[in-house]
């Protein structure tokens, strides 16, 4: 793989990270990060849709009339998520009864739409593709990060699995009521984009 | 950009391509994968009523094979509270309490339903003898959020509660979807529905219920108005413009 394509596919997980940096995608990381297994689904999901639609406009990236490629690009998407919720639903349930609303919602992800608009209709099919991975990447490692506290501190469990015992299982670890709530993420993706720009002082904005 | 793909005519013809590339994909995964989605949907039904009737240990993972050996669906008319005909594998509540001519406006809608089905469909669930060993209903009432979907697991006396299983709902995580925590569904077992004089008198009760409380249930903590409508879809449902006809009818002559 050459350092090009490398800097796409991973250039977002920290570099140049969607909801970190460009702060696209924050409505469904508040939503599904109340346990790892919806983030982690969500993430693949957001993935293969940013992938796919990078993929398809960019094949016709040159056929597109430029009056009308938002719409052109929204109807590939829609396609998309339907398709992603229409699998989901074939073959795993239980994951799309706690999730459908939100896979739906992928439609209206800035991060899918922003990569088709601003890389897709410039770059060729493959490299496109992959810049949808890298966002996929960058995406579900912010997503992770918040349903790692969420779920932990929350609901004392990682995966489903309790690693602390909570008191109403006659444990004694007290779950933390506001990680249970969906707003609590602005906290954590606050702090985590701290810690990012502390690490990588150049991604902070000039005043 | 060159010019010339900008004109009405082109983009008109490359829009209406686009579209029927995309509806043929769509079309071919909905149909294609339609028969998964609905094996899906089934055995998530199929798995509730088997938890609801204590049977989803002994099942294993025959769900489909311990369903059909134990398990009967009957379709009843609610406000006659008889049996009746009727296809139960199509029967859709969901679809019934938004037709007019299928459904009626409760009086008294404590459980928040503005229409209720005039049919159910209810479960009845046999022992290794064949003998009747709980009787599942199906139950539907407002939480916080929205409506919340579940199963009632009573014993032959249609008194004594074996479960209750909510299967389908939208509260929050932690709070309100805790009834599904299994410390809290284990409270159910052995609890009243009626009370004395047989009017339906179960109910959560904030800050724990009384050990001797025989109709109560520790509320959910953090979780008032889920709790409040769980108990008012429970007392809907078991009066008298629930399931209370049937519970009149199956005690007079059982079944038939």
């Amino acid at each position: 793989m050459s350092s090009d394509n490398k800097k796409v596919l991973f250039g977002p997980v920290v570099d140049n990270n969607p909801i970190a940096l460009q702060v696209l995608g924050v409505c469904s990381a508040l939503a599904v990060t109340s346990s790892m297994a919806n983030a982690l689904v969500m993430t693949i999901a957001v993935m293969l849709v940013t992938a796919f639609s990078n993929l398809f406009i960019s094949a016709i990236r040159n056929q597109i009339p430029s009056s009308v490629r938002i719409i052109v690009q929204m109807a590939i998407i829609a396609s998309l998520v339907i398709v992603v919720d229409q699998v989901l639903k074939a073959f795993s349930y239980q994951l799309s009864k706690e999730l459908s609303v939100y896979i739906g919602l992928i439609i209206t992800n800035c991060i899918v739409m922003g990569r088709a608009e601003a890389f897709a209709m410039k770059e060729k099919p493959g490299v496109s593709f992959l810049d949808g991975i890298g966002n996929g990447l960058g995406y579900g490692a912010v997503l992770l990060v918040v349903a790692f506290f969420r779920e932990l501190l929350g609901f004392g469990t990682l995966f489903g699995i309790e690693i602390l015992q909570l008191t109403q299982n006659g444990g004694w670890y007290q779950g933390n009521g506001l990680l249970v709530l969906p707003f609590s993420s602005f906290f954590i993706i606050g702090l985590t984009i701290w810690a990012i720009r502390q690490w990588k002082p150049e991604q902070v904005e000039e005043d | 950009m060159s010019s010339n793909k900008e004109t009405v005519g082109k983009t008109l013809g490359f829009v209406f391509v686009v579209c029927l590339v995309c509806a043929a994909l769509v079309s071919v995964s909905a149909i294609g994968l339609k028969p998964l989605q609905q094996a899906n949907k089934l055995l998530d039904k199929q798995t509730k009523i088997l938890e609801a009737s204590g049977l989803i240990e002994k099942a294993g993972s025959d769900i489909v094979g311990t369903y059909a050996k134990f398990v009967e669906a009957k379709m009843i008319e609610l406000e006659t509270g008889k049996i009746i005909d009727g296809d139960t594998d199509s029967f859709d509540e969901r679809a019934d309490s938004r037709d007019a001519s299928k459904s009626t406006k409760p009086e008294n809608d404590i459980a928040g339903l503005s229409r209720r089905a005039d049919r159910a469909v209810i479960y009845l669930v046999k022992d290794d003898q064949g003998q009747l060993d709980t009787i599942v209903l199906p139950i539907v009432g407002s939480g916080l959020w929205d409506l919340m979907y579940g199963f009632v697991g009573l014993a032959p006396d249609l008194n004594t509660v074996r479960s209750v299983v909510y299967s389908d709902l939208k509260e929050t995580p932690g709070l309100g979807a805790e009834v599904l925590n299994p410390k809290w569904k284990a409270l159910w077992p052995g609890k009243k529905m009626y009370n004395e004089q047989g009017e339906p008198a179960i109910q959560l009760v904030k800050g724990g219920a009384k050990q001797n409380d025989i109709n109560g249930v520790d509320a959910l903590s953090g979780a008032t108005l889920t709790s409040n409508g769980v108990t008012s879809t429970l007392r809907f449902w078991l009066g008298t413009e629930g399931y209370g006809p049937f519970v009149a009818n199956f005690k007079n002559g059982g079944l038939e």
